[in-house]
């Protein structure tokens, strides 16, 4: 292909019989700075960062299914995180172990996607003037950026919500975890956020679920075909259960 | 037999690289719906000659879908509504008569527009020059299956190789990325034996000159869909794997010291 070129093309090389060197010469990194650098790298840090998301968030839904079984079930479980591991260290510090990864892969998830969409908005100073027409990907795979911003703000909602401070209901126990759900969510608005957020999770967790296989590399005949049945399977549960239980304290299923 | 199609094209007209360019109606009445999109622009450049106003430069070459030459993003989608073919291979009888068509230039910022619909595209070279070929000398043609391929993997290796360079991918992505291009142009290669001994240079060379110039994949899989020859995301999950490992073997360094 030779299209002329509009500024002064660099001096070509002698031709591809030469030996292949480097690009440039880059400083010696460690091997996962050194891969961090590149965006492929951040798309792996992004893939494994999301999967460790993903574990807390399908774990989170599971115990907090624990709340149909009754207060005592659902604030003993509660209980038995801060114990997790207790005669071997003492109570709480496995929790803030596992809580010390979780806020490490947030903020490498979030950091490599704000950094990605730079370098993706750079790519593309000027937009196409006219609309574009896409054939492939999906509302999930196009809101990602908004589905990410909208899980964040409600996570610092939630965590004030439900573990900090309480959000104005009636009274906030620590430890009365059943209470305070019931409290929070019997608040129709609340529970409303709670539903469009858990909804916004899903929708970024379809995309996210099927596309860590692609940036991992995890290409195979084999189980291609199953990495987007996997991908509504993952997101749906997750979804699911989440949005069961804002509709569960409003219809008084969950209620003290 | 063959009818008629009475048009209207919504055409970007830039006078050059700094111009800011605009949007140009231009009526194309009486198109034979047996024409290429490309004979449909040859006909219009005629009248407009006629006219005497400037005709609409456009890139082509081959006409028949082997070159990689042609381009245009029409009514939003790269090389047109089409699967699996170039902009010269699309005709228009897949348009209704007395449709308005959008015509825009591949955007990308490494691909600067050089007049109206043709934009430089030899970002793509640079990447071709950082490892898309062989270095090791061959000397004269070997014996045919002399080097045993299985057969997928030579399938995989063309299925890779028929891309044809013409920038598809980068213009549908919506982050402007290059993966599938260099991931075909890196497979097509590495799946090879006579490519194996570069595998991990190449990738990884391939890939940083890449992203010197593109964006990065968020997995849409527009670029699958635009291109003119279908080649399959699956290379870009191959090229991952094989970068990951580059780095890991950190072959740029062996045997220097600090």
């Amino acid at each position: 292909m030779a299209a002329p070129t509009t500024t002064p093309a660099p001096a070509r090389r002698p031709g591809p019989t030469r030996i292949a060197t480097p690009a440039r010469e880059r400083r010696r990194s460690p091997f996962l700075v050194e891969l961090y650098r590149s965006s492929v790298g951040k798309k792996y840090v992004m893939a494994i960062t999301g999967a460790l998301l993903m574990g807390f968030v399908f774990a989170h839904m599971v115990g907090n299914l624990k709340m149909y079984l009754g207060a005592a079930e659902y604030d003993g479980y509660a209980d038995f995180l801060r114990r997790l591991l207790v005669p071997i260290l003492p109570r709480t510090v496995t929790l803030w172990l596992m809580r010390v990864g979780l806020i490490a892969a947030f903020a490498l998830h979030i950091h490599a996607a704000y950094s990605l969409t730079r370098i993706n908005h750079r790519a593309r100073a000027v937009k196409y003037q006219s609309r574009r027409d896409y054939v492939a990907a999906t509302y999930a795979s196009r809101t990602m950026r908004w589905t990410g911003i909208i899980i964040t703000l409600f996570l610092v909602w939630h965590l004030f919500d439900l573990s900090w401070t309480g959000t104005g209901y009636r009274s906030f126990y620590r430890g009365a975890v059943y209470e305070n759900v019931d409290a929070s969510l019997s608040r129709i608005p609340v529970a409303a956020l709670y539903i469009v957020a858990n909804l916004a999770l899903g929708v970024h967790l379809f995309h996210g679920a099927w596309s860590l296989f692609q940036s991992l590399g995890w290409n195979n005949p084999r189980f291609n075909r199953w990495r987007k049945w996997f991908a509504y399977g993952f997101s749906g549960a997750v979804t699911l259960g989440n949005v069961s239980f804002p509709i569960a304290v409003l219809a008084g299923v969950v209620s003290r | 037999m063959a009818s008629t199609l009475n048009l209207t094209l919504r055409v970007w007209r830039q006078d050059g690289p700094d111009d800011t360019g605009r949007f140009d109606t231009i009526e194309a009445p009486g198109i034979k719906d047996d024409m290429s999109f490309l004979e449909m622009l040859d006909v219009v450049n005629e009248r407009l000659i006629e006219a005497g106003r400037e005709p609409i430069t456009f890139d082509h070459d081959c006409r028949e879908g082997i070159c990689g030459t042609c381009s245009l993003m029409i009514d939003g989608q790269a090389h047109g509504p089409q699967r699996g073919t170039a902009t010269c291979q699309l005709h228009m009888r897949r348009f209704a008569d007395g449709q308005t068509i959008t015509v825009e230039p591949w955007r990308a910022t490494a691909f600067p527009v050089i007049k109206d619909l043709m934009v430089d595209r030899s970002a793509l070279d640079r990447i071709v020059e950082a490892g898309g070929y062989i270095t090791a000398e061959t000397g004269g043609a070997p014996d045919a299956n002399l080097i045993p391929v299985p057969k997928p993997v030579a399938d995989a290796a063309f299925d890779a190789a028929a891309c044809i360079q013409c920038g598809a991918c980068v213009a549908a992505c919506p982050n402007g990325a290059a993966n599938l291009f260099t991931a075909a142009k890196v497979a097509h290669l590495n799946l090879l034996p006579q490519g194996e001994a570069e595998r991990y240079s190449r990738v990884e060379n391939m890939v940083d000159v890449m992203e010197d110039h593109f964006g990065s994949c968020t997995n849409h899989g527009e670029c699958e869909a635009a291109c003119p020859k279908k080649i399959s995301i699956d290379y870009i999950a191959l090229m991952n794997k094989d970068y990951l490992r580059a780095k890991f073997k950190n072959r740029r360094y062996l045997s220097r010291n600090p």
